[in-house]
């Protein structure tokens, strides 16, 4: 993406283009600076993004230096600065590689279901005629709209205990076990189901990329394909595949970024993280600390580590799908 | 979907005579079914919403009811103050569904159609914008809008202009980066039409530019409607004490209570915050497809 986001060369922004050939755009005229129109287009999002996320993180980092606790935060006490002792004191912690290895284990599931969910029903959309393909839209716009706290709680009545559906007809079916049986207690089986509820609000996403992304592909392609005597899967493999590639890299890291920092399903559905917090991820972690346990210097180190975490995640990923890209 | 129905037949039997009609049927069967399972969630919320009481806490749930009751929803605006929650929710996304479509439109234009300096930097700082996870910054901003608030209350703790300015700027890079391929998508010689004609900067951004990436703008709406009507956590962390400020959410989450949870007004009030976004998704989920098709191809 990063690449993509340059398309202009660096020299063509003030000189004129030296060859108009090598760009995808001729201009006809020499390109104008309009740096004054420019500044005041930008200026409204620049101040927003400066005060209210820029400097934010700025803050974020400089608050994981310091101890503060209630006694600062309440504004008496003076700042005390730990430089990296929140962060010893973090990866010292058994309790902060529990939420480290559920955090990364959740949302690698979750990743990867709604990734397999949703293309496979891209797929499956791309194959229908109208009236099942509609269906299959509206359900999931309805999935993909409905919000993460409404979502959650329709899944949890569901699942209830006492209540739920599911419980009722699992025992109905001969599974006798099942009824009574709590869909929160056991940890893994708490992460199962908001693993669920969140692949159920996040596939159309995924879903409708990669639909829109089939749709693109000229049927002439896949004719030509056929007549050269390609298999479908050798057409899937050879054609589609590199052609969704770049939706497919979207789709993954819209996921990745969307699933890693989970919070609301994780809090509404485990209650706040799980008996014991052994539900917790890092988001929640990072909340409990600071706003139950009025540890914000705490709270911001995993804040931070949540933050680097993710972007080198994202940016490995770009970088394999790279070299991926060029060697096929 | 229109334009899909006509690509689809043709692609159905021409594009590939692998697939046969006897596997066109399954997979149509397949995805009614699929299309059943992913709608039951919703269906289950809208019933239990108008289901008694008495048929929510039965140990043998029917999927239906031969009694529906407006009953729940009743509760839900009587005992606790949910249609000030409702219009509180309605306020912080409407206004940041305003406000940012006016000025990441503008971003977007001076992004894509001017040339100045430290373009493709800012373009670069855009991008890494939209991935830093905003929810680490909970904690900072927090403390920001404590300070903020000792100056301008409106946008400091306990009030709704807080979480406007959090989901403004969290709903911008996403916006700016979408709707510059809209606007890129305009050809230039429209601008050097609207100049001949003696149309300025201006006039050309506002008259000609801004109804013609309307799709754009649509779709970008939408998303930003979303994140900020959805939100739960900076709701949860800025709204400490006043409850009149509260946004749906939180109202919701009232209901569960320690004593046994009261599913029927929870159903009734998730139903009532999901409609909106639904009704909204359904009506605009064409320019919603193009529109992330588009924010991709940018």
């Amino acid at each position: 993406m990063t690449a993509q986001s340059s398309t202009e060369p660096d020299t063509a922004r003030r000189l004129p283009p030296p060859r108009a050939g090598n760009r995808r755009r001729p201009r006809p005229r020499g390109p104008r600076t309009n740096g004054r129109t420019a500044a005041l287009y930008l200026a409204p999002t620049g101040i927003v993004l400066l005060a209210v996320m820029a400097y934010p993180l700025y803050q974020l980092v400089q608050l994981s230096l310091y101890e503060y606790g209630q006694a600062q935060a309440s504004g008496g006490a003076p700042l005390e600065f730990r430089g990296l002792g929140n962060y010893t004191a973090l990866l010292g912690d058994a309790r902060f590689w529990m939420v480290l290895l559920n955090t990364c284990g959740f949302a690698a599931v979750c990743v990867l279901g709604s990734l397999t969910v949703g293309i496979a029903l891209a797929v499956l959309a791309s194959r229908v005629r109208w009236l099942p393909r509609t269906l299959l839209f509206l359900a999931a716009l309805g999935a993909w709209a409905t919000p993460a706290v409404a979502g959650s709680t329709v899944w949890l009545f569901l699942f209830d205990q006492d209540f739920g559906l599911v419980n009722e007809v699992l025992s109905g079916i001969g599974l006798e076990s099942m009824e009574g049986f709590s869909w929160t207690y056991d940890r893994f089986v708490a992460f199962a189901l908001v693993a669920g509820e969140v692949i159920w609000c996040s596939f159309p996403f995924v879903m409708v990329t990669m639909y829109a992304g089939i749709k693109a592909i000229p049927g002439e392609m896949i004719e030509a394909a056929a007549l050269d005597g390609a298999s479908t899967w050798r057409t899937t493999r050879s054609v589609l595949m590199p052609m969704l590639r770049p939706l497919l890299v979207i789709a993954t890291i819209q996921s990745i970024i969307w699933d890693f920092k989970i919070f609301t399903q994780i809090y509404v559905m485990t209650d706040g993280g799980g008996i014991a917090g052994r539900n917790l991820v890092l988001n929640v972690y990072a909340y409990q600390e600071a706003f139950a346990g009025s540890s914000y210097g705490l709270g911001s180190a995993i804040g931070v580590v949540m933050t680097v975490l993710l972007l080198l995640i994202t940016m490995i990923y770009l970088r394999v799908q790279r070299g991926v890209g060029e060697s096929t | 979907m229109t334009t899909a129905v006509r690509t689809s037949t043709r692609h159905g039997t021409g594009r590939r005579g692998l697939v046969k009609r006897p596997a066109r049927t399954l997979a149509e069967i397949v995805a009614v079914l699929v299309a059943a399972v992913v709608a039951f969630p919703l269906y289950w919320m809208l019933l239990t919403a108008f289901k008694p009481t008495g048929q929510i806490q039965s140990t043998d749930p029917r999927p239906w009811t031969l009694s529906p009751t407006l009953e729940n929803f009743r509760r839900v605006f009587t005992v606790d103050n949910f249609g000030r929650y409702f219009l509180n929710s309605v306020v912080v996304a409407g206004i940041v569904v305003l406000v940012s479509l006016l000025i990441s439109f503008l971003a977007a234009v001076a992004l894509t159609k001017f040339r100045f300096r430290g373009r493709t930097v800012l373009l670069v700082m855009i991008l890494v914008a939209q991935m830093v996870p905003v929810e680490a910054l909970t904690i900072p901003l927090f403390f920001l809008m404590r300070s903020v608030g000792s100056v301008a209350p409106w946008f400091g703790l306990n009030h709704l202009g807080s979480l406007v300015l959090v989901h403004l700027a969290f709903s911008l890079p996403f916006a700016i980066w979408m709707l510059r391929g809209f606007v890129a998508a305009v050809p230039d010689e429209l601008e050097e039409a609207a100049t001949l004609d003696g149309a300025g900067r201006f006039r050309f951004t506002w008259q000609v530019l801004f109804p013609l990436v309307a799709p754009g703008l649509v779709a970008m709406s939408v998303l930003s409607f979303i994140h900020a009507w959805n939100d739960f956590l900076f709701a949860k962390t800025f709204i400490i004490s006043a409850t009149e400020n509260q946004t749906l959410p939180l109202a919701i989450l009232v209901f569960f209570k320690p004593t046994g949870n009261d599913w029927g007004a929870i159903m009734a009030g998730s139903t009532l915050m999901t409609i909106p976004v639904l009704v909204f998704f359904v009506l605009v989920q064409r320019h919603l497809v193009s529109g992330i098709a588009g924010a991709v191809k940018a």
